[in-house]
C-alpha cells in the first residue's frame, strides 16, 4: 500500500539535494569551523555561507542569525534570553493562548521565576485581537511573544500590526515563525520583529537544527556557556552538517516557495470542500482565509480523534489529532479550546498539512476513504444517538 | 498527537477493526453508560438477562482504539455468563485478554469494567423493583 503523509507540520522528510550537501562535511570536510587550518576553515566557510541564506531569506543581516539545535531552542533562547536580560527593565511579558508549547512553556517556567506573563485569547477563527495587546502593555512590559502561524489550526496572526505596535511602546517582539518561514515570505524588516524562530525540519531540512533571528541592538542572554560560538550567545561546536542541510533546504525554499503554496492551497482548498461535502457534522477550524496553504483542520462530530488516526492509518495516510487519550491530562488540543471549539468536539479533531510530494491523488484518496472511517466509528457512537 | 497507539498489540488492532457486538438491544435488562464526552471517551453497554444469565451483550462507545477494544472484548467474556460471575470481570483480566495496553491506556479498560458493573447494578436494581411490586 502506498503510504500517504499528510502531516507535513509535524515533520517533513529531509530532500535529498539536502542530504547530498551535507554529506562532505561529515567526512572529507569534517573539521571543527573553529580551528584555524583549512579543514576549519573549510567548515567555518560553510556555516557562514548557510547563515547568509538563512538571513537573505528572511531579509536580515548575517550577523543576526544565530545556529540552534532547533525551533523549541530558538523560541527558549528568545524568551529567557530577552526575559533575564531585561528584567531590571521590567518582568512582564505578553503572549498567547494558542502557542506552541515551546512558547507556553517557557512562559509558564518564567511565571514560576518572578516575571508576571499575560495570556492573551483568541477569537474562534484563532486570531489575536490588536486592541488586546495594545491594553495589556504596561511600563513593566519587556517582551511580546505572538507566533507567526499557528501551527494546530494554521491561522496566520497579525504579526506586522503587532510589530508596530511593540515597536510604539518600546517593546521587543518575539515571533516563533516555526510554521512558516521556508512556506510563505517572512521578513524580519516588514513584520518589525526583534527575534525570530525558525526550524529546519519544517521545511524538509533535517532534525536538530535551526536558528534564531535576533536584531541588532537587541539585549539577550546567552543560552549556552562554554565557547566562543555563535558570537559567545550559544556555545557548542557547531553542527556542520546540520546547518550546511538548514542553508540549502532554505536556498531550495527561496526558490520554490511562492509556486509550492499555491499548488498546496489549491490541494488544501479541494480537501477542505471535498470533505465538508461529503461528510455531515464537521467544521474546520482556524480562519477561513488567513490560513496557511498547507492547513487543513477539521473537528468531526460524535468521533474521537484517536480512533480517526487509527483508521486512517490502516488505509495508509498519516495525520493528526488535537485528542489527547491516553497523555497526562485528558484535556484535547489547548489551541482548539482556545478556539472555543467545545472539548468534545475538541477530541474528534483532525489535523491534515500538505507538502511538497503530495499529490491530488492523495487528496482524492482521503475523500475516498474518510467518510467511511466517520460512517463507520459514528455506527458505534452512543454520542450520535443521543443526537437523534 | 501521541504516537502511543503504535504500541498496541495485534489484538488490539483486530478488535478495533472488527469489534463485535456493536450496537445496543431493544428493551434491555441492564444498560450501563459511563464516561464523559469532554474526556474524550463514552461507553454505553446493554444486557439482556435469562434466568441469571447475560445472554445478550451490546455497546457503543466514542473513543480511542483501546476504549473500543476494551469494550468489544468485555461483551465477548460475559456473554453466556452468570451475572455473579460477570461482575467478577477485572479491568485486569480484560487487559490480560486483549494481550495488555501501553500503561498509558490502562485507564481505558477501567471504564469498560465501569460500564459492565453500571448495566449489572441497573439490572440488579430492576429485579429489586420487581420483587417489590
Amino acid at each position: 500500500m502506498r503510504r500517504i503523509y499528510l502531516d507535513h507540520a509535524a515533520t517533513t522528510p529531509t530532500r535529498p539535494e539536502v542530504v547530498k550537501a551535507m554529506l562532505p562535511y561529515f567526512t572529507d570536510a569534517f573539521g571543527n569551523p573553529s580551528s584555524i587550518y583549512s579543514y576549519g576553515q573549510e567548515a567555518r566557510g560553510a556555516v557562514e555561507e548557510a547563515r547568509t541564506r538563512v538571513a537573505e531569506l528572511i531579509g536580515a543581516r548575517s550577523e543576526e542569525i544565530i545556529f540552534t539545535g532547533g525551533g523549541t531552542e530558538a523560541d527558549n533562547h528568545a524568551l529567557k534570553g530577552v526575559a533575564y536580560a531585561n528584567e531590571r527593565k521590567g518582568n512582564h511579558i505578553i503572549t498567547t493562548s494558542i502557542e506552541h508549547h515551546a512558547v507556553l512553556e517557557v512562559c509558564e517556567f518564567l511565571g514560576r521565576r518572578g516575571f508576571r506573563i499575560t495570556y492573551l485569547p483568541v477569537d474562534e477563527y484563532g486570531l489575536v485581537d490588536l486592541d488586546d495587546i495594545k491594553r495589556a502593555i504596561t511600563d513593566k512590559t519587556i517582551l511580546i511573544s505572538v507566533m507567526n502561524a499557528n501551527n494546530e489550526v494554521g491561522t496566520i496572526e497579525p504579526v506586522e500590526e503587532i510589530g508596530k505596535i511593540a515597536r510604539e511602546a518600546g517593546v521587543y517582539f518575539h515571533t516563533d515563525a516555526v510554521q512558516t518561514v521556508g512556506h510563505i515570505p517572512v521578513n524580519v524588516d516588514k513584520l518589525k520583529v526583534d527575534l525570530l524562530a525558525i526550524s529546519a525540519h519544517k521545511f524538509y531540512g533535517p532534525k536538530g537544527v535551526g536558528a534564531l533571528y535576533v536584531r541588532k541592538g537587541t539585549e539577550l542572554v546567552s543560552f549556552i556557556h562554554g565557547g566562543g560560538q555563535e558570537k559567545g550567545r550559544r556555545a557548542s561546536t557547531e553542527n556542520v552538517p546540520a546547518i550546511v542541510g538548514l542553508g540549502k533546504a532554505v536556498e531550495l525554499a527561496g526558490q520554490e516557495m511562492g509556486k509550492e503554496a499555491e499548488r498546496q492551497a489549491y490541494l488544501r482548498d479541494r480537501l477542505i470542500k471535498g470533505l465538508v461535502e461529503k461528510i455531515d457534522h464537521i467544521r474546520v477550524n482556524g480562519h477561513p482565509t488567513e490560513r496557511l496553504p498547507n492547513n487543513v483542520n477539521l473537528s468531526v462530530d460524535f468521533v474521537e480523534g484517536e480512533s480517526l488516526l487509527l483508521s486512517l492509518d490502516l488505509e495508509g495516510i498519516c495525520a493528526s489529532t488535537g485528542s489527547a487519550c491516553g497523555l497526562a491530562s485528558p484535556e484535547p488540543s489547548h489551541v482548539l479550546l482556545a478556539l472555543g471549539i467545545p472539548p468534545e468536539q475538541a477530541h474528534g479533531s483532525l489535523r491534515f498539512t500538505l507538502g511538497r510530494e503530495n499529490v491530488e491523488a492523495d487528496v482524492e484518496r482521503v475523500l475516498e476513504v474518510l467518510p467511511g472511517i466517520v460512517a463507520r466509528l459514528r455506527a458505534m457512537s452512543p454520542l450520535l444517538k443521543t443526537k437523534k | 498527537m501521541t504516537d502511543l497507539w503504535s504500541l498496541y498489540s495485534e489484538k488490539v488492532m483486530e478488535h478495533f477493526k472488527n469489534p463485535r457486538n456493536v450496537g445496543e438491544i431493544e428493551n434491555p435488562d441492564g444498560v450501563g453508560r459511563v464516561g464523559d464526552p469532554i474526556c474524550g471517551d463514552v461507553m454505553e453497554l446493554y444486557i439482556k438477562v435469562k434466568d441469571g444469565v447475560i445472554v445478550d451483550v451490546k455497546f457503543r462507545t466514542f473513543g480511542c482504539a483501546a476504549a473500543v477494544a476494551t469494550s468489544s472484548m468485555v461483551t465477548e467474556m460475559v456473554k453466556g455468563k452468570s451475572v455473579e460471575e460477570a461482575l467478577k470481570i477485572s479491568n485486569k483480566a480484560v487487559v490480560e485478554a486483549l494481550d495488555g495496553l501501553p500503561p498509558a491506556k490502562v485507564h481505558c479498560s477501567v471504564l469498560a469494567e465501569d460500564a459492565l458493573k453500571a448495566a449489572i447494578e441497573n439490572y440488579l436494581g430492576h429485579q429489586k423493583l420487581k420483587k417489590q411490586t
